[in-house]
């Protein structure tokens, strides 16, 4: 009974307990001694119970409203500690939620769909690449053989033109099989889905919207399902629009189509036409090693029997990781950093509190010794932090919310999810969390430490209060945030090294004065290569005829947009087969003449694709040096042979490379093949889409002219992607930078913060040390003496902190290794100017407490205690 | 210190533990049990105080300046040394005063209009 008795006074606040408690338990003994019977002790139990709870509660309110009423008015009397406590705070929890709100966006959070997390994609694994698409043929097969899945879908991306809705427009899209959708466990906001009826070869075009374009070009119209659109000349009729927050493959996919295998067709059959990404659902209480073990068995079997699925295994990951190593890295870091701006902030505030500590100790053994209780006077303090911590977490979520649309550029395009992260429930509470436990955390204990002083030796102690220990606490605070803010300029100055140096390569062409647009011709209405060369020369004449314009040519694909278009290679009369492995491929374009000098490619030897290579004329190809430095190293390339496409090809020019998979990373060699050397209906792929000219107009007054020619050349093309080439090459470094600008706020953030560190705890150690730098200078210590002294003890902080920093910088930079694009994570130069910064900012630190020291005067001091 | 009290028509309406508190030492000092006692006996029962909601309610009316802690005693073989007994103030009487009148005007008012039976 007593121990019933003292759970349920420990429900009440201590100083009520302690007042009443005693008289509590006596009412409950008699209480129980008048029950009669079980059922009698039973009902009185649980009235005390609840009457506890409800009594207990109104009791801890009330005292939680006096002390909120305290401490708002304590902290108003101080208003430059409250306000750098909140600034501190909003910028350790702004910074972190900020970089939560992202991480979790692309990295945690569950996908859109339902049990995300059994969601996996399959990919086939070849020598070379760890992830190839699945051909038509292996992935019908894998559906059928496997039993680890609940369901199996594919899906390909694919562009379209929209025409018959007011202009042309090229819709980003995906052909899907009739089971994706369903295995996704995503509704249409209205209509329905492709049935496996649809979805069969010579099926009627079907076609579902996405709720934006449905919106933007069919004015979100409800009459819209059952309307007749042509896409690439082909009738579809609109079954159905998807939800608002549907966006898949990726946030580009505005309609999708039923894929209608044609299962005779020699693409389906070729095992090596790898365009079908796979999605499965795992069955319940399948795991992924188990379906990973029968897809190895699946794959293995399909090997033995297909000679063209030699060396192909299966991979499956989960749906939630199809993002790359970089994207994941960036946000890691971001993390990294943002934590470390958490730990400054908050050895920053615990620093606050514990000289505000110092200085209200007289404050609280005056309430002590009018019989505050220990417990009662550190709920207040706690309170006091609880207060600070809510306000900088509030303003911390505002300085969130102003951060993440810098931080959008770092959520992938690749993910099926919205561009940009919002700061939602999830997100506030995240930053509640973390605003209550920094407030908890470092408000609770320096009230601990005060309450545990909290009697008569503070009232006559007077202001000598705090010992030794004290300050090596505070030092060591200090010396952490000089570290946390080392490791954070290292950090973000080897990132900043690694992105001067992706912008200075050199991309192999020149950038300025070019714009480029994509004009993709829909098949089969330009099969013919008579007529898309009717259309390029139409175009490419009228366009060079613009003023300004110096030259313009078509491409297969612009530079650094696609990093596909690889294709097999053979030397000496070989013919080109699929290897499969990524040995003997090369980047394969289309182009029509003026292409090289258009982009300022630098044509090395030989000739440029000329207008009369046609199918009369022997197969020409223009190949970059390191084709030839690949075939034929120190030797004379022109009038050499090689076989791709399925053609021999006599090389005619050789060209620079260029970097066509982008700044970073490794490209193929490229080869150029004159765009009329193409039969009809073949390589439709291939067919050039990407218009460059080469101006010294602007594009603004550039474009309507160049809209106008292709409207002439033919009315149902829509142009897309219009952009400059300059613009490509910065979209290569994009996320990057704004990863980077972001790391360095942080980086400036800690600095300052170690920097006000430095500096508050020197002054605080100047006022307290004021008789001795009295007694000092009145001895006959020189200024420069006491200044030394002042600023030597900075040193030794500083010392503290960049000695551990540079360790743990070095760490980071390891971890950092695959962002640095070839710069050292030990590098000289960048740990040299973290370290001087670290520097500068001791000496700034220190320099206005040692002006302070020296100009004490020694008299007034020494009197004044 | 302490500010003047407020009039006593700025507390109510008194929440009901407070009035019959009020009650219970308006003639003469009691303890804790003791009001709860002459709470339940005044009330046939119907209100039992628990000792959770009487010590909340006493601490809030010490605060207010309703009640006194008593140093007198009673005598002690009718003492238990653990007990604190408690005393009305003259505020506390006039508090308890303001909040019959405020109950009699009602009781009136209902009267008029027919829900309560004539003077018993």
């Amino acid at each position: 009974m007593m121990r019933a008795d003292d759970l349920l006074l420990r429900l009440y606040p201590a100083s009520f307990r302690a007042e009443y408690g005693e008289e509590m338990r006596a009412i409950w003994a008699r209480r129980r001694r008048d029950a009669s019977g079980p059922l009698a002790a039973a009902a009185l139990w649980i009235g005390m119970v609840g009457e506890a709870v409800t009594n207990a509660a109104a009791l801890h309110g009330d005292i939680l409203r006096q002390d909120l009423r305290y401490a708002v008015r304590t902290l108003a009397r101080s208003p430059g500690f409250a306000l750098t406590a909140i600034l501190v705070l909003a910028l350790g929890v702004g910074a972190n939620t900020a970089a939560f709100s992202v991480t979790d966006f692309v990295l945690i959070r569950p996908l859109p769909f339902s049990n995300p997390d059994r969601l996996v994609a399959l990919w086939e694994k070849l020598p070379g690449y760890s992830t190839m698409e699945l051909s038509p043929a292996n992935y019908v097969d894998w559906k059928r053989m496997s039993k680890s899945f609940d369901g199996m879908g594919a899906y390909w991306e694919n562009s379209v033109n929209l025409v018959g809705q007011g202009a042309p427009e090229r819709l980003g899209g995906a052909t899907v099989t009739s089971d994706l959708l369903p295995l996704l466990g995503v509704q249409p906001a209205m209509g329905r889905v492709f049935t496996p009826a649809e979805d069969r070869e010579g099926a009627p075009g079907t076609l579902l919207l996405s709720y934006q374009l449905w919106q933007a070009v069919f004015g979100g119209d409800a009459g819209v399902i059952g309307r007749r659109v042509n896409l690439d000349n082909e009738p579809f009729v609109v079954i159905g629009v998807m939800p608002r927050d549907f966006h898949f493959p990726s946030r580009d996919a505005e309609v999708w189509m039923p894929a209608r295998f044609h299962e005779h067709d020699v693409n389906f059959q070729d095992r090596a036409n790898n365009i079908l990404n796979v999605v499965a659902r795992l069955k319940p209480g399948v795991s992924l090693d188990q379906a990973r073990a029968e897809m190895a068995v699946v794959a293995g079997i399909l090997e033995r029997q297909y000679p063209e699925n030699k060396q192909t295994t299966a991979a499956v990951y989960p749906l939630r990781d199809e993002l790359s190593q970089q994207s994941r890295l960036l946000l890691l870091a971001l993390s990294g950093a943002a934590i470390c701006v958490l730990l400054i902030a908050c050895a920053n505030l615990a620093n606050l509190l514990l000289v505000r500590g110092l200085a209200r100790q007289r404050e609280l053994a005056v309430r002590a010794a009018m019989g505050a209780g220990r417990e009662r006077l550190a709920r207040q303090l706690v309170t006091e932090s609880l207060v600070l911590a809510l306000a900088g977490g509030a303003l911390g979520v505002l300085v969130a919310a102003a951060a993440v649309p810098l931080l959008a550029r770092l959520v992938p395009a690749s993910l099926p999810i919205a561009q940009s992260p919002s700061i939602d429930l999830r997100v506030l509470i995240f930053a509640g969390v973390i605003s209550g436990l920094t407030g908890i955390g470092f408000g609770v204990l320096p009230a601990l430490r005060a309450c545990r002083q909290s009697d008569f030796s503070a009232l006559r102690e007077g202001m000598r209060a705090g010992g030794g220990h004290k300050e090596r606490l505070r030092s060591a605070l200090v010396g952490a945030e000089v570290m946390a803010s080392v490791v954070l300029l290292v950090s973000a100055g080897l990132l900043v090294r690694a992105l001067w140096r992706i912008e200075a390569t050199d991309p192999g062409f020149r950038t300025d004065g070019v714009l480029t647009m994509e004009t993709a011709l829909p098949m089969p209405k330009y099969n013919a290569t008579a007529r898309r060369t009717g259309f390029y020369t139409q175009v490419l004449s009228a366009v060079r005829a613009l003023p300004g314009v110096s030259s313009a040519a078509y491409i297969s694909f612009l530079p650094m947009t696609m990093t596909g278009g690889i294709w097999p290679v053979a030397v000496d009369g070989k013919q080109a087969e699929f290897g499969r492995s990524g040995l003997h491929t090369a980047s394969l374009r289309y182009v029509t003449p003026g292409f090289f000098a258009t982009l300022g490619i630098p044509l090395e030897r030989g000739r440029d694709a000329g207008e009369s290579d046609n199918l009369d004329t022997p197969f020409a190809a223009v190949v970059s040096e390191s084709f030839v430095r690949r075939y034929w190293p120190d030797q004379d390339p022109l009038g050499r042979h090689f076989n791709m496409t399925f053609h021999d090809r006599t090389v005619v020019g050789v060209v620079g490379d260029i970097r066509v998979r982008g700044l970073e990373g490794k490209s193929e060699p490229q080869v150029y093949i004159p765009y009329r050397q193409v039969q009809d209906g073949w390589l439709a792929f291939y067919a050039p889409r990407g218009l460059v000219i080469r101006s010294a107009s602007k594009p603004g007054t550039l474009m309507p002219a160049v809209r106008q020619i292709i409207r002439a050349a033919d009315p149902e093309q829509p142009v897309s992607d219009v952009r400059t080439m300059a613009d490509i090459v910065e979209d290569q470094t994009a996320s990057r930078a704004a990863q980077v600008r972001v790391l360095g706020a942080f980086a400036a953030i800690a600095f300052l913060l170690a920097g006000v560190g430095i500096h508050g705890l020197l002054s605080f150690a100047v006022s307290r040390r004021k008789q001795e730098i009295g007694v000092r200078i009145a001895l006959g210590a020189q200024p420069g003496e006491i200044v030394k002294m002042i600023v030597r003890q900075g040193a030794w902080l500083a010392c503290a902190g960049v000695v551990p920093g540079i360790v743990l910088a070095y760490a980071a930079g390891r971890a950092l290794e695959g962002l640095l694009a070839g710069v050292r994570p030990g590098d000289a130069l960048t740990f040299a100017g973290a370290v001087g910064l670290c520097v500068l900012m001791t000496v700034l630190g220190s320099l206005v407490p040692a002006l302070r020291a020296v100009r004490i005067d020694p008299i007034a001091a020494i009197r004044s205690e | 210190m302490k500010d003047a009290p407020p009039q006593p028509d700025s507390l109510l309406p008194l929440p009901p533990a407070t009035f019959h508190i009020l009650l219970a030492v308006a003639e003469q000092d009691r303890h804790g049990y003791a009001i709860i006692q002459d709470v339940a006996a005044r009330t046939s029962g119907e209100l039992k105080l628990s000792a959770g909601t009487l010590y909340r309610s006493i601490q809030r009316m010490l605060e207010q300046g309703l009640l006194l802690e008593t140093r007198d005693r009673p005598a002690p073989e009718l003492d238990d040394e653990r007990r604190r007994y408690y005393r009305i103030t003259p505020y506390g009487a006039a508090v308890a005063r303001a909040e019959a009148r405020r109950l009699t005007q009602l009781v009136r008012m209902a009267r008029d209009r027919g829900f309560a039976a004539e003077r018993a």
